[in-house]
C-alpha cells in the first residue's frame, strides 16, 4: 500500500492490512455507485461509469486531480468494461486499490478485462434470475393472500433493496480488502451456493403465488370460474414451455389485447 | 387532464431513469409502478390490479445487460393510472382489459427508445473518447450526468405521450357497454398467470431440486385456493 492511509497509519502490502478509505471518499464512491450505469453505451459499456465510481478514490494518487498518474488511471478506469451493475462494486473496489497500491498498469488492464465475465455471469444469475423473480413471486403471494396495496408493494421493495444495497456495499468492501486477489471472493458461498437457493425459493413462491394470484383476480364465480382460468393457465404455461424461445407470452398478450380491442370497435362501430 | 397527463409525466420520467441509470432499486417493476399510478388517479386497488397483471408478464422480460427488453418503468405508472381512470367512470373489467395491453404496448415502445437511448450515448462518448483518454475528471462526470439527463427525458417523454393517448381511450373504452366485460379479468389472469408460470419454468428449472419446491409450492397454493375459492 503506497498512498491510501492504513489503519495503522504506516505502509502495508495487501496481505498484511487491509487500509482504511477515509469514509468521505467511500460516501462518494457509493453513491456513485447506484448510477454505474448512467451513460451506458454499445462502445464501452458501463466503462465510463466504472471510472466515474473509481474517480473519487484516485484523488488520493500522488499530484492529486491535477497529477499525472491520477489522469493516467482514470483514463485506464475508463475503457470498455461490462459487468452486472450491482457487482460493479467489487470491481470498483479492487481497481481503485490496485491504482492507489501503485501496482502496474499492464497488470491493472488484465485485471479489468478478467473480471468482467464472472461479474456478468454471477450477477445475472444471483440477481435477475434470483432474487428479482423470487421477491416478485413473494410480492405476489401476498397478494394472492389478501394482503394490502401498501403491504404488498413495500414487501416487495424491503425484501429486494435490502439485497440490492448489501450487495453494493459489501462488493466495494471485498473489493477494497481483497484488490487484485478479490476473483477469490467470488468463490464466496453467498455467490456460489446464493443462485441456486434462490432459484430454489423463487420455484416454491411461483408454485405458490401464481395460483392464488388468479384466483384473487378472477375474484367471484367460485371455484369452477377459477378452475377454468387455472386450466386455461397451465395449458398456456405447457404451451409457452414447449415452444420455448420460438414465442414469447408477453407479445402474444398484446396480440391478444389488440385482437379484443378491434373486435370491441368493431362491434361499436 | 393536461395536469393529470404533466404530473404522470414526471413520475414515469423518475421510475423510468431507475430501470438502468439511478437507482435500480426496481421502484420501475409494474408491481410498484402501476400501483402509484392507480394511487395517483385516486384507486390504488386498481393500480394494484394491473400492476400484478403487468408483474405476472414482466417475469418473463429480464433485463439482461445489451438485450433489448420491455422498459416497465415510464409505461407501468401509465397503465395502472389509465386503468383507475376507466374504473372511475365504467367497467372496471374494460378498462383493465384494454390498460394493460397499452402498458405492454408503451413498455415495448419504451424498451426501443433504451436502444436509441444508447446510441446516443455510444456516439456522446466516441465524441469524447480523446478527453476521456486524457483522463478528464470533468468529461468523465459530464457522459454520466449527460446520460442520465437523456434517459429522464425519454422516459418522461414516453409517460407523457402514452398518458395523453391511454387516459381519454381507456375512460372512453370503460364506459361502453360490451360483452367482453364478463371474460376481460378472467382472460388477463389466465394469460398471466401462464407467462408467469413459463417464465418461472425458464429461469428455474436448470437448478437442481427446484423441481421438488415447484411442486411442494404448486401443493400449497392449490390447497389455499380451494379453502379460499369455496
Amino acid at each position: 500500500m503506497t498512498h491510501a492511509a492504513s489503519t495503522s497509519g504506516q505502509p502495508s502490502g495487501p496481505s498484511i492490512a487491509t487500509p482504511r478509505l477515509p469514509w468521505r471518499i467511500r460516501a462518494a464512491m457509493i453513491s456513485r455507485l447506484f448510477a454505474v450505469q448512467a451513460s451506458w453505451n454499445y462502445e464501452i459499456l458501463i466503462g465510463n461509469g466504472i471510472g466515474f465510481c473509481v474517480e473519487p478514490a484516485l484523488r488520493l494518487l500522488p499530484g492529486g486531480t491535477g497529477g499525472a498518474t491520477y489522469r493516467e488511471a482514470l483514463a485506464r478506469q475508463c475503457q470498455y468494461f461490462n459487468a452486472h451493475p450491482y457487482l460493479a462494486s467489487f470491481a470498483v473496489g479492487a481497481l481503485a486499490r490496485a491504482e492507489l497500491d501503485g501496482q502496474p498498469a499492464a497488470r491493472i488492464e488484465r485485471f479489468r478485462s478478467a473480471l468482467c465475465s464472472p461479474l456478468g455471469s454471477v450477477g445475472d444469475r444471483l440477481v435477475w434470475v434470483g432474487l428479482l423473480p423470487s421477491c416478485s413471486f413473494g410480492a405476489l403471494l401476498l397478494f394472492g393472500l389478501g394482503a394490502t396495496p401498501l403491504a404488498c408493494v413495500l414487501a416487495f421493495l424491503l425484501l429486494y433493496n435490502v439485497g440490492h444495497v448489501s450487495l453494493r456495499l459489501w462488493g466495494l468492501q471485498m473489493g477494497w480488502a481483497q484488490g487484485l486477489t478479490v476473483a477469490a471472493a467470488l468463490g464466496h458461498p453467498i455467490l456460489r451456493t446464493g443462485p441456486d437457493w434462490l432459484a430454489r425459493a423463487g420455484t416454491f413462491l411461483a408454485g405458490a403465488a401464481i395460483p392464488l394470484v388468479v384466483m384473487r383476480l378472477v375474484d367471484g364465480g367460485g371455484l369452477p370460474r377459477v378452475g377454468i382460468s387455472l386450466a386455461l393457465a397451465a395449458v398456456g404455461a405447457g404451451a409457452l414451455v414447449l415452444f420455448h424461445g420460438r414465442v414469447e407470452g408477453w407479445r402474444l398478450a398484446l396480440f391478444a389485447g389488440f385482437a379484443a380491442l378491434v373486435l370491441f370497435l368493431l362491434r361499436h362501430a | 387532464m393536461i395536469v393529470d397527463v404533466l404530473v404522470l409525466g414526471m413520475l414515469g420520467a423518475l421510475l423510468g431513469l431507475d430501470v438502468v441509470s439511478f437507482p435500480q432499486a426496481q421502484i420501475s417493476r409494474p408491481l410498484v409502478g402501476a400501483t402509484i399510478g392507480g394511487a395517483f388517479m385516486g384507486d390504488v386497488g386498481v393500480g394494484l390490479l394491473c400492476g400484478v397483471v403487468l408483474e405476472l408478464f414482466a417475469h418473463e422480460t429480464l433485463p439482461f445487460g445489451a438485450s433489448r427488453y420491455p422498459e416497465w418503468g415510464s409505461s407501468s405508472p401509465i397503465a395502472g393510472a389509465a386503468a383507475a381512470a376507466g374504473a372511475a367512470v365504467g367497467s372496471m373489467p374494460m378498462s383493465l382489459l384494454f390498460a394493460v395491453p397499452f402498458g405492454l404496448l408503451a413498455a415495448s415502445l419504451g424498451g426501443w427508445s433504451m436502444v436509441k437511448l444508447r446510441q446516443l450515448n455510444a456516439r456522446l462518448a466516441r465524441r469524447r473518447l480523446e478527453a476521456l483518454a486524457r483522463g478528464s475528471a470533468r468529461t468523465v462526470a459530464g457522459l454520466q450526468v449527460a446520460g442520465a439527463c437523456a434517459d429522464l427525458i425519454r422516459a418522461g417523454a414516453l409517460s407523457m405521450g402514452a398518458a395523453a393517448c391511454a387516459l381519454p381511450a381507456v375512460r372512453w373504452v370503460a364506459t361502453q357497454q360490451s360483452p367482453l366485460e364478463v371474460y376481460a379479468v378472467p382472460m388477463l389472469a389466465s394469460l398471466g398467470g401462464a407467462v408467469a408460470a413459463g417464465a418461472a419454468w425458464k429461469m428455474f428449472h436448470s437448478t437442481p431440486g427446484t423441481r421438488w419446491f415447484g411442486i411442494a409450492g404448486l401443493a400449497f397454493g392449490t390447497l389455499c385456493v380451494i379453502v379460499l375459492a369455496r
